[in-house]
């Protein structure tokens, strides 16, 4: 593996390098908040940081319900296999398909 | 320039016989001169009506040309471009053609003037499309395909019915204003339903889009769901209920796409959140929203096109799609990474790309109009479409963990495909003019001003500093190899086991009938042989010995009986 090329994420600090510019940008979106004045079509829009908050909130909501959703609804992946049979092998079927045919 | 009256729909056939009759660079020539000459020529085309017919007592109009329709054709055209040149490489005739009629049935059906020939296209639509399911050959698309057949064709027939009760109360066929009157303003409104992906009639598409090939998924998510929105947009402009519909559309499916691992039916899902907007945009039904609609519509095609092409390009060099077996695909991919970012960021409505200039038409007309409920599930999910579909999609395909996979960069033809999409996203969302003097009604929306420029940019970036905080603190969840269940799980295993339950009940009435009938052939037959059976007292022979001792008995007592009576 040493002779390949190293590519650019291999390297964590230039994971940490993007990281930090999000940091930055939060924050500093954050801040702009308080300079612009900004036109508001809606009252909640009064509320500082609105849609930053909203947009946190909303995405921490969406993948906990998500998360919580799994427990009723996953099931294993052959869940539905036993909607073909044999009969379907003659119909010139496969399991990996003709994926190399348009190679 | 050679001009032609003909409606794209013949030009796009034509092109589908050449296609059948053709083989590889003549073929592929062919195929991208058509869009591109039908494309020419509807420029030139004047609006109003260009064919027309007597059909029985009722006027029929296959060729209309008007605003609304014009916007839907010109995006269909490039759309049809983009795939085209995105499945140049593709041997499989049945394929090329399907596409071909596919693309042509699409653009007949927004051209109809008229309701009845809107039904051949909208069949024509399910006909042609299947057969991309089906060319992938596996066995779950060839069931998934007959499924997908099926659900299409019933709205085909629920559109049938509905238009026959219309003609009969209307005396015409025009393919105006419907609304929600009347026996066939629901029938007509369940048919494009269906085809529109509404809450609950949705799952064909999360079944079948990801099952399709690598480059008919592309075929797929441009024109069917668009051609509802059209006719939508044609027949039920204002109807409340879409509102709420839409809104609907748009919030629940982006759960399923966080937990879902095959990677293009994360982007099947988002496509329905995305039809979301859109359907809120008619049911709001100002001239704004309905501009917002429209406009979304037209990006939509191009940058769901755009990552369908990326995710295809993924599964077609390693043959996986998977979030949970892919990753650091970039090292390996850095173009198909690239464009997918771009998709991303338009999907996501970053200022700049396409998403932007047009989703946030329909936000702000929903305020306008006073839905403020409406407003905030809008605003939901357009943080929850980034999450998904901006971060999600690249970061486990392209990034991650690095999977091992090392594969080649996407054959030329996608690549330029996905780079002509790509350029198209960032012209409409950087120069928003043309698209806008495009619209069916006057604009005077400035997308760019500071408040909407922060207000998204806060929003999308604290959803993406909430995706790096779950993925750090590990409540993101794992991608997972399953199945989630969804609305399809009513005909797929409940409805399925209730026939087996209803065919297993039947089973033991009809044994029981059996036995019981067993039962009375029994006693009729023990019956009989006991009279009738050859040692029983009716039905025995008897020995011949015995036979003559009876007659000599019989005769001796004639003979006593004659003699005597003397």
């Amino acid at each position: 593996m040493d002779n390949k090329p190293k590519h650019i994420f291999d390297d964590p600090k230039n994971v940490k390098r993007v990281m930090h510019f999000l940091y930055a940008s939060c924050a500093l979106l954050f801040a702009l908040d308080f300079v612009i004045h900004r036109h508001v079509y809606h009252s909640w829009e009064n509320l500082w940081g609105f849609h930053a908050i909203y947009g946190f909130a909303g995405c921490v909501v969406l993948v906990i319900v998500a998360t919580w959703m799994r427990t009723f609804l996953m099931r294993s992946e052959d869940y539905y296999d036993d909607e073909w049979n044999t009969d379907l092998d003659e119909k010139n079927t496969s399991d990996t398909g003709a994926a190399n045919v348009d190679d | 320039m050679w001009m032609t009256d003909l409606p794209p729909f013949v030009l796009f056939f034509i092109g589908a016989l050449f296609a059948a009759l053709t083989r590889g660079r003549i073929r592929g020539f062919i195929m991208l001169a058509i869009p591109l000459f039908s494309a020419a020529n509807l420029w030139m085309m004047p609006e109003g009506v260009h064919l027309q017919f007597a059909f029985m007592d009722y006027q029929l109009e296959p060729y209309k040309i008007d605003k609304l329709s014009l916007m839907f054709a010109y995006v269909f055209h490039i759309a049809a471009v983009i795939s085209i040149t995105y499945s140049l490489h593709v041997k499989d005739t049945v394929q090329q053609v399907a596409g071909m009629m596919y693309a042509g049935s699409a653009l007949g059906a927004v051209f109809a003037g008229d309701l009845l020939t809107l039904f051949v296209f909208w069949e024509l639509l399910a006909l042609t499309s299947v057969f991309l399911i089906w060319a992938r050959k596996t066995r779950r698309a060839y069931v998934v395909g007959l499924r997908y057949l099926i659900i299409q064709i019933f709205s085909g027939v629920l559109l049938l019915v509905g238009v026959l009760f219309y003609a009969t109360e209307k005396g015409t066929l025009d393919f105006q204003y419907i609304g929600l009157d009347g026996v066939y303003g629901w029938l007509i409104f369940f048919a494009i339903g269906i085809k529109c992906a509404f809450p609950l009639l949705h799952n064909w598409l999360t079944d079948a889009y990801p099952e399709a090939t690598p480059t008919g998924t592309v075929f797929l998510s441009a024109f069917t769901t668009k051609v509802a929105v059209y006719a939508l947009a044609r027949g039920y402009p204002g109807t409340e209920l879409l509102v709420y519909i839409g809104a609907a559309m748009t919030c629940f499916p982006i759960f399923w796409a966080v937990v879902e691992n095959d990677l293009r039916r994360v982007l099947a899902y988002s496509l329905i959140n995305q039809v979301g907007f859109m359907v809120c945009g008619i049911g709001i039904g100002t001239a704004l929203a309905i501009n917002g609609a429209v406009a979304h519509a037209f990006n939509d095609v191009i940058f769901k096109g755009l990552l369908f092409m990326t995710m295809g390009a993924v599964l077609h060099r390693t043959g996986k799609i998977n979030g949970s077996e892919l990753g650091g695909l970039y090292k390996s991919m850095p173009w198909t990474t690239g464009f997918c970012m771009v998709g991303a960021a338009s999907i996501s409505a970053f200022p700049l790309f396409s998403g932007f200039v047009s989703k946030s038409m329909v936000m702000v007309a929903a305020l306008e109009e006073g839905h403020s409920i409406v407003w905030l599930m809008l605003l939901f999910a357009s943080a929850g479409v980034f999450h998904h579909a901006g971060i999600k999609i690249p970061f486990f395909a392209f990034f991650a963990h690095d999977s091992g996979i090392r594969t080649k960069e996407a054959p030329w033809n996608m690549l330029i495909a996905m780079g002509f999409a790509s350029a198209l996203c960032i012209f409409n969302g950087s120069y928003p003019a043309v698209l806008y003097s495009l619209l069916p009604y006057q604009v005077d929306y400035v997308p760019y001003d500071g408040t909407h420029v922060l207000a998204q940019m806060q929003l999308l970036f604290f959803s993406a500093l909430a995706f790096v905080w779950l993925q750090r603190t590990g409540l993101y969840p794992p991608e997972l190899m399953s199945v989630n269940l969804d609305s399809d799980w009513f005909y797929r295993h409940l409805l399925k086991r209730l026939i087996q339950q209803i065919g297993y009940k039947l089973g033991q009435v009809n044994h029981r009938f059996n036995n019981q009938l067993i039962n009375i052939k029994c006693l009729v037959t023990s019956y009989l042989q006991h009279y009738f059976s050859p040692t029983s007292l009716f039905g025995g022979t008897v020995k011949t010995g015995v036979a003559v001792a009876w007659i000599s008995v019989l005769l001796l007592m004639i003979l006593i009986a004659a003699f005597s009576s003397k």
